[in-house]
C-alpha cells in the first residue's frame, strides 16, 4: 500500500492532551434552557467598567471530548477499586458504593446549609446520629463535626487545650511531639501558637515514661501522640502516659490516624485521653478523591465540651434537632457551615452497615492481615522495631540499600506487579521506612500475590537491581524529573 | 577533595577568608547529602548574619536545609546566579556556586573551625557511625 | 459481612502463618482493663436495601420540594449529569493523594487543568490544587499575606483590614485562626452603596497593615471596584485579597487581578450544596509569590524519554517535609470536587459559563425589579449585583418568610442573625434554578403580606439610611 503512515501517534488513552489544547472555537458541552425572564445587558446593570471581555484560553469542548477526556485520565490512575492500596497510615479501605448513593438523593444533597430548622431535620438527624455513634466508639463525651479534615481537626483540638488551660489560669507554651509523629501534628502545633519540644522515642519505638516525665514540666501544656503510632506499635502505656502528663496539668491529644486498629476494641476515652479527632476518610470509609475531601471531627472529654467549635447539634426535646449557636466559651469557628455534611452521611452508612458486631471483625481483619504480611516478609526485609504490629508494619529497605536500592525504588517496582506502592520514607525514626497497611479490604489471596511480590523483588534487588531502580517499565509514563519541574515551575497551560 | 584554603563547619558549610571578607559556601559532602538542590534562599546585601544561626535555606526536591553562618558580620554580596541556577551548587559547590560573601566582625571566630584535614577526619567518623 | 473478603477459613490459615493461637493474641499489647467488654451500643448491621429506606427517610424531611432563594456563600446551580458519572469513576473517586506520580497522571492531569483554569478566571499567574472550602482559603490567603510581609517589610505589619461585608462566617474563621498569633483586626464598614466604604477604608490603614480582604461580589451581593481598592491597600504598602465566594460571577464581571491573592469557593462549579459541605476552596496569586503559597501545586514534568507528565511539586513548603515551619498544616486538598470542577467547566466551556453567568443576572434582576414595584420594599444598597441582593420589607421579615415556606418557597436569609443593624432585611440569590413562575409566586407573597403592614417609612427614605456603618 502506498502512503502507509510508519509512524502513528499512539491511541489517545496513553496520549491525551491537555483539554485546553483538544479546545476549539464555537463548541460547547452544555445547553441551556431558554431564558424564561427578559434579558438584561451586563455593561448596564454593572457598568461597562466592570464587565470583562471573554476568558482568554478557557475550553470550547464537546460533552462527548470531556466524558473521553476524563475517562482516560482516570485509566491513568490507581484506585481502591483497581486492587491492594497498602498505603501505611492512609487506611486505604473499600469506599462503599451505596455511601456515594445515599449522599446524593434529592433532599440530602439540595439542602442549602441555611435551610430553616424544620425543614432540614433529615441533614441534622444525620449530623446528630453520626456524631452519638463516634462518641460511642471513642468513649468521649461530645463531639464537633465541623473540622474539614484530620490536620484541622489537630488544631481545632489544640485550640481548645489552649483555650481551656488559659481558662482555669494554666497558660503554658509547649506541646509535647513523638519523633515518630506524622507532619501535621508539629505544623498544627505551631499554628495553634504552641511551640513544639521532640520527644524521643524509646528502642519499642514507643514513648518512654521516664523521658516523659522528664519533658513534662510546668511550661509544658499537653502530649499529642498518635496511638498506635506510627510504626503500627500501640503504647502499653498509654494509660499511664496519661496519667502521667495529668499529674502534671497537661492534657493528652490523641492523633486517631490509626483508629482502623482500635474501633470495637478499645476507646481511647478509657485511656485518658482528653481530645482526639477521626479521619472519617481513613476509619470510617469516605472516599478520599485524589487527596480530599477528608473530614476531621474532633472528640473530647467533658472538662472541654464548652471549647467545642459552634454551632452544635443537638435535640431540642420535643424529638427535633436544632443547632446551638450559644456557646460563649467556643474557640469559634474553624470552617464555614456545618463541616463536610456529605462526608457525615458516607461514615453513618458505613458505621450502620457494619453494626457493632462487623465493626469489630473490620478491625481484627485489619490487624490480622497486617501480622499476616509481616510474617511472610520479615525473612528477606529488615524489621527495624520488633514489637508487635496493629493494623500497619513498618520495614526499612536497610538490605536492600547493600546492593543500591532504596525504598523508593522497591515501591516503583511494585507498580509494575499491579500494586499500588506502600508509603516510603516515612515514620521519619525509621530510615528507608516500607510502611505497610493492608486494611481489612484485602483479600487473602490479594495479599499473597502483594507479599510474592515483594518477595520477588528483594531477589532482584541481589541479582539485577537495574530493573528495580529503574521501575517502573509498564506505566504510561516514567519517572519524571522532579528536581527541573521544581527549579522552574510550570503550574500552568498557557496558550 | 577538600581545598585546604577553606576552613569548614560540622554543619558542612565552608568560609574562604580574604583580609576581611569572608566567603561562604555548602560543601561537597552537605551537596550529595541533598541530590539535586531546587531552590535557594539567601539574605539580601547589607544583612546581618551572625555565627551558628541560619543565613538561609536549600531545598532539594524533597528536603530542606538550613545553611548555618560560620562568622558574624555584615553581607556584602550574595551570589545571585543561584536563583536561577541552583543546580550549580550540585556541580560546583566550591567555587562557581558560593553563596554569600561577609564582612567579618570578629576573626577570633573562624579559630573554632575545621581544617580541610580536620573536616575530612570529621566526615570520616560521621560516616563510620 | 459484605464488605469483607475473608472467609473464616482464610482467616485461619493466615493466623496459622502469624503463629499465634488466636485473634485475641493478636491484641495482646492492650491491656486487658483497657478493652471494650461485649458489643458497642451502635445501630445496625444494616442490609443495602435498609441503608436507602435510613437515608431516603432523612432525605424526606428536607426542603427538596422547595425553591430556594438562599445564597450567601452556597450556590444551587444546575449540574450537568456528566459528572456524576466521570466522578463515580473508582480511579478518581478511590485514588489517594498522587504522591507516586506514574499511576496518578489522572488525578494529576486534572489538577493541572483546575490550576489552570482557576488561573485564568480570577486573572491571576498561579493558583493551587484546591483548599477546604472558601471561609478556610480565605484564612489561608491571610496568614499567606502575613508570611509575605514578614519576610519583605522592614517594620511590622501585623494588623489585617477586612470588609464587614466578608462573609460573617469566613471572618469568623479567620478569627479563630489568628486569634493566636496577635494579629490587630479592623473592620470597615460599607457605604450607601453596599460597597466598601473607601474613605473609610483609606484612614484605617497604617504602615502597620499586613492585607486588605474584601470579598467580591460581596455578602451582600454587591460587586466591589476592587481595583479602587487595591490602589488604595498597594498606596499604604498592604496586599489585597479578594475573597470570591460566588465565581460564575467571574464569567462576567471583570477578574480582580489588580489583587495579589484572590481565594474564594468554587462549589458554583458542579459541587453539590449538601448542608455545607463538602466544597471546594481556591487560591490564586502572583508568581512571585508561589513559595508562600499553601496546599498542593501540580506542575509539569518530563521523564527520560522527553515525554510530558505531571508531578506534585514545591512540595517542602508543606508540612511533612517543613514539619513546625510548615506554611500550612494542611494535608488533604478537595481533589475529588477540584476535579468536579474542572469536568464542570470544561462542559460549560467559555461560551456556557457567561451564558449562564447572563442567565444568572437577568432572573436576579428581573426578581430585584418584580420586588421593586411592591410597595413599602425597600433597596437599600445601590451597587451593582451579580445574582444576590438585600432587600428591607417593613414589619416582621420572619413572617414573611414563613408565608413564603406556605408557598413552598425558602426566601433567602434573614441578615439579622450577622448584621443586627440590618432587622428586617433578606439576602435573596436567584440562580438560573428558579424560574420566572416561582419569582411571580415569590412577589405575590411580598405583596399580600406587605400590604397588611402599616409601613412607616417611604421606600426611598429606607434607601437613603445608611446601612451597615454602625457596628
Amino acid at each position: 500500500m502506498e502512503n502507509r503512515i510508519k509512524h502513528a501517534r499512539p491511541h489517545m488513552t496513553r496520549n491525551e492532551d491537555l483539554i485546553f489544547e483538544r479546545s476549539s472555537e464555537g463548541k460547547s458541552g452544555a445547553e441551556l434552557p431558554p431564558l424564561d425572564v427578559p434579558p438584561v445587558a451586563a455593561e448596564q446593570v454593572l457598568g461597562v467598567e466592570l464587565v470583562r471581555s471573554e476568558i482568554e484560553g478557557f475550553p470550547e469542548v464537546s460533552e462527548l471530548e470531556v466524558v473521553r477526556h476524563f475517562t482516560r485520565l482516570s485509566t491513568w490512575n490507581y484506585g481502591i477499586d483497581t486492587g491492594v492500596y497498602p498505603l501505611g497510615s492512609c487506611t486505604m479501605k473499600y469506599n462503599p458504593r451505596v455511601n456515594e448513593a445515599v449522599s446524593q438523593l434529592a433532599g440530602l444533597a439540595t439542602d442549602h446549609p441555611y435551610t430553616p430548622e424544620p425543614l432540614s431535620q433529615g441533614c441534622l438527624r444525620i449530623l446528630a446520629e453520626t456524631a452519638r455513634c463516634l462518641l460511642e466508639i471513642t468513649g468521649l463525651d461530645a463531639v464537633s463535626l465541623q473540622p474539614a479534615a484530620g490536620a484541622q481537626g489537630e488544631l481545632t483540638g489544640l485550640l481548645m487545650i489552649r483555650a481551656y488551660l488559659d481558662d482555669i489560669g494554666r497558660s503554658r507554651k509547649y506541646i509535647l511531639i513523638p519523633d515518630s509523629a506524622h507532619g501535621t501534628n508539629p505544623a498544627s502545633v505551631t499554628i495553634a501558637g504552641y511551640q513544639v519540644r521532640n520527644l524521643k522515642s524509646d528502642r519499642r519505638g514507643c514513648v518512654d515514661l521516664s523521658a516523659l516525665d522528664e519533658a513534662m514540666t510546668g511550661e509544658v501544656a499537653g502530649l499529642m501522640l498518635t496511638n498506635p503510632n506510627t510504626l503500627g506499635i500501640f503504647e502499653t502505656d498509654i494509660r499511664e502516659i496519661c496519667d502521667l502528663v495529668h499529674s502534671k496539668g497537661g492534657l493528652v491529644y490523641m492523633d486517631g490516624a490509626n483508629m482502623n486498629a482500635l474501633v470495637g476494641v478499645a476507646r481511647p476515652g478509657d485511656f485518658g485521653v482528653d481530645v482526639m479527632h477521626l479521619n472519617l476518610h481513613k476509619t470510617f470509609s469516605t472516599p478520599h478523591g485524589g487527596g480530599g475531601p477528608g473530614s476531621g471531627p474532633v472528640a473530647v472529654r467533658k472538662i472541654l465540651e464548652p471549647y467545642l467549635p459552634s454551632p452544635i447539634v443537638e435535640p431540642s426535646g420535643d424529638g427535633s434537632y436544632r443547632l446551638n449557636y450559644d456557646r460563649p466559651k467556643s474557640i469559634g469557628r474553624v470552617r464555614a457551615f456545618y463541616g463536610n455534611f456529605g462526608m457525615a452521611v458516607r461514615a453513618l452508612a458505613y458505621i450502620l452497615a457494619y453494626g457493632p458486631a462487623g465493626l469489630r471483625q473490620a478491625t481484627e481483619d485489619a490487624v490480622l492481615n497486617a501480622n499476616y504480611v509481616k510474617a511472610r516478609l520479615v525473612d528477606l526485609y529488615d524489621l527495624p522495631y520488633d514489637a508487635p504490629s496493629m493494623h500497619e508494619c513498618v520495614f526499612s529497605d536497610r538490605r536492600q540499600v547493600a546492593h543500591g536500592v532504596r525504598t523508593g525504588d522497591i515501591a516503583k517496582r511494585l507498580i509494575d506487579y499491579g500494586f499500588h506502592p506502600y508509603t516510603t520514607s516515612f515514620p521519619l525514626i525509621v530510615p528507608g521506612a516500607m510502611m505497610i497497611e493492608p486494611t481489612e479490604s484485602a483479600s487473602r489471596e490479594e495479599l499473597d500475590a502483594f507479599i510474592d511480590a515483594l518477595l520477588s523483588i528483594a531477589q532482584e534487588a541481589q541479582e539485577e537491581p537495574d530493573t528495580v531502580l529503574k521501575a517502573p517499565h509498564t506505566t504510561r509514563i516514567g519517572r519524571l524529573d522532579e528536581a527541573s519541574a521544581a527549579r522552574k515551575p510550570v503550574l500552568r497551560w498557557k496558550p | 577533595m577538600y581545598p585546604p584554603e577553606f576552613l569548614y563547619t560540622k554543619d558542612h558549610e565552608w568560609i574562604r577568608v580574604d583580609e576581611s571578607i569572608g566567603t561562604i559556601g555548602i560543601t561537597d559532602h552537605a551537596q550529595k547529602e541533598l541530590g539535586d538542590i531546587v531552590f535557594v534562599e539567601l539574605p539580601k546585601p547589607g544583612d546581618h548574619v551572625t555565627a551558628k544561626e541560619a543565613l538561609g535555606t536549600v531545598e532539594s526536591v524533597k528536603a530542606v536545609s538550613e545553611i548555618y553562618s560560620p562568622v558574624t558580620g555584615d553581607v556584602v554580596a550574595v551570589n545571585t546566579k543561584l536563583q536561577d541556577s541552583p543546580e550549580q551548587l550540585n556541580a560546583d559547590p566550591h567555587g562557581e556556586a558560593w553563596l554569600v560573601r561577609v564582612r567579618l566582625d570578629d576573626h577570633g571566630e573562624t579559630e573554632s573551625l575545621m581544617t580541610a584535614e580536620q573536616y575530612q577526619a570529621y566526615l570520616n567518623e560521621e560516616a563510620g557511625h | 459481612m459484605r464488605y469483607l473478603p475473608n472467609s473464616d477459613g482464610d482467616r485461619a490459615r493466615m493466623l496459622r502463618a502469624t503463629g499465634h493461637e488466636s485473634i485475641d493474641e493478636l491484641f495482646a499489647q492492650i491491656p486487658e482493663r483497657l478493652k471494650v467488654r461485649g458489643a458497642l451500643n451502635l445501630p445496625g448491621p444494616l442490609s443495602e436495601p435498609e441503608i436507602l429506606e435510613f437515608f431516603r427517610q432523612a432525605a424526606s424531611q428536607s426542603s427538596r420540594e422547595y425553591v430556594s432563594l438562599l445564597g450567601a456563600g452556597a450556590y444551587s446551580h444546575f449540574r450537568p449529569v456528566v459528572i456524576d458519572t466521570l466522578l463515580s469513576r473508582g480511579e478518581f473517586l478511590t485514588s489517594y493523594t498522587p504522591y507516586q506520580a506514574e499511576i496518578s497522571q489522572g488525578n494529576l492531569q486534572a489538577m493541572f487543568e483546575f490550576q489552570t483554569l482557576i488561573a485564568q478566571l480570577t486573572g491571576m499567574e498561579v493558583a493551587n490544587s484546591s483548599l477546604y472550602d472558601g471561609s478556610t482559603a480565605t484564612n489561608e490567603a491571610v496568614l499567606m499575606a502575613l508570611r509575605i510581609q514578614s519576610q519583605a517589610s522592614q517594620g511590622h505589619r501585623d494588623r489585617v483590614v477586612w470588609a464587614r461585608t466578608l462573609h460573617p462566617e469566613y471572618r469568623q474563621v479567620v478569627e479563630t485562626y489568628v486569634r493566636q498569633q496577635g494579629i490587630d483586626l479592623h473592620e470597615v464598614p460599607s457605604a450607601s452603596s453596599g460597597k466598601i466604604d473607601l474613605a473609610e477604608l483609606q484612614s484605617t490603614l497604617n504602615d502597620e497593615t499586613a492585607a486588605v480582604v474584601v470579598q467580591s461580589p460581596n455578602f451582600f451581593g454587591v460587586v466591589e471596584q476592587t481595583d479602587r481598592v487595591a490602589a488604595i491597600a498597594h498606596q499604604a504598602g498592604a496586599l489585597l485579597i479578594v475573597s470570591i465566594a460566588e465565581p460564575l460571577s467571574l464569567a462576567l464581571v471583570k477578574p480582580p487581578s489588580d489583587a495579589d491573592i484572590v481565594c474564594g469557593e468554587a462549589q458554583s462549579f458542579g459541587v453539590p450544596v449538601a448542608f455545607g459541605g463538602p466544597y471546594v476552596g481556591f487560591l490564586a496569586t502572583r508568581e512571585k509569590f508561589i513559595r508562600q503559597m499553601p496546599g498542593r501545586l501540580v506542575g509539569q514534568a518530563y521523564d527520560a524519554q522527553g515525554r510530558r507528565g505531571f508531578v506534585l511539586t514545591l512540595a517542602t513548603r508543606e508540612q511533612h517535609i517543613r514539619r513546625e515551619k510548615a506554611t500550612s498544616n494542611i494535608c488533604t486538598s478537595q481533589s475529588l470536587f477540584a476535579l468536579t470542577v474542572t469536568i464542570y467547566l470544561c462542559l460549560l466551556g467559555k461560551k456556557g459559563l457567561r451564558m449562564l453567568a447572563e442567565h444568572n443576572l437577568a432572573k436576579a434582576h428581573y426578581a430585584l425589579e418584580r420586588l421593586r414595584t411592591v410597595p413599602g420594599v425597600g433597596v437599600p444598597f445601590s451597587g451593582p449585583h451579580f445574582n444576590e441582593f438585600v432587600v428591607s420589607v417593613p414589619g416582621n421579615a420572619e413572617a414573611l418568610l414563613a408565608a413564603l415556606r406556605e408557598e413552598k418557597i425558602v426566601g433567602g436569609l434573614s441578615l439579622e442573625r450577622f448584621y443586627p443593624e440590618l432587622k428586617n432585611h433578606l439576602l435573596v440569590c436567584v440562580t438560573e434554578t428558579v424560574s420566572k413562575a416561582a419569582l411571580g409566586r415569590m412577589a405575590d407573597v411580598y405583596r399580600q403580606i406587605v400590604a397588611n403592614v402599616p409601613h412607616p417609612r417611604s421606600n426611598a427614605e429606607l434607601q437613603a439610611t445608611p446601612v451597615g456603618r454602625d457596628r
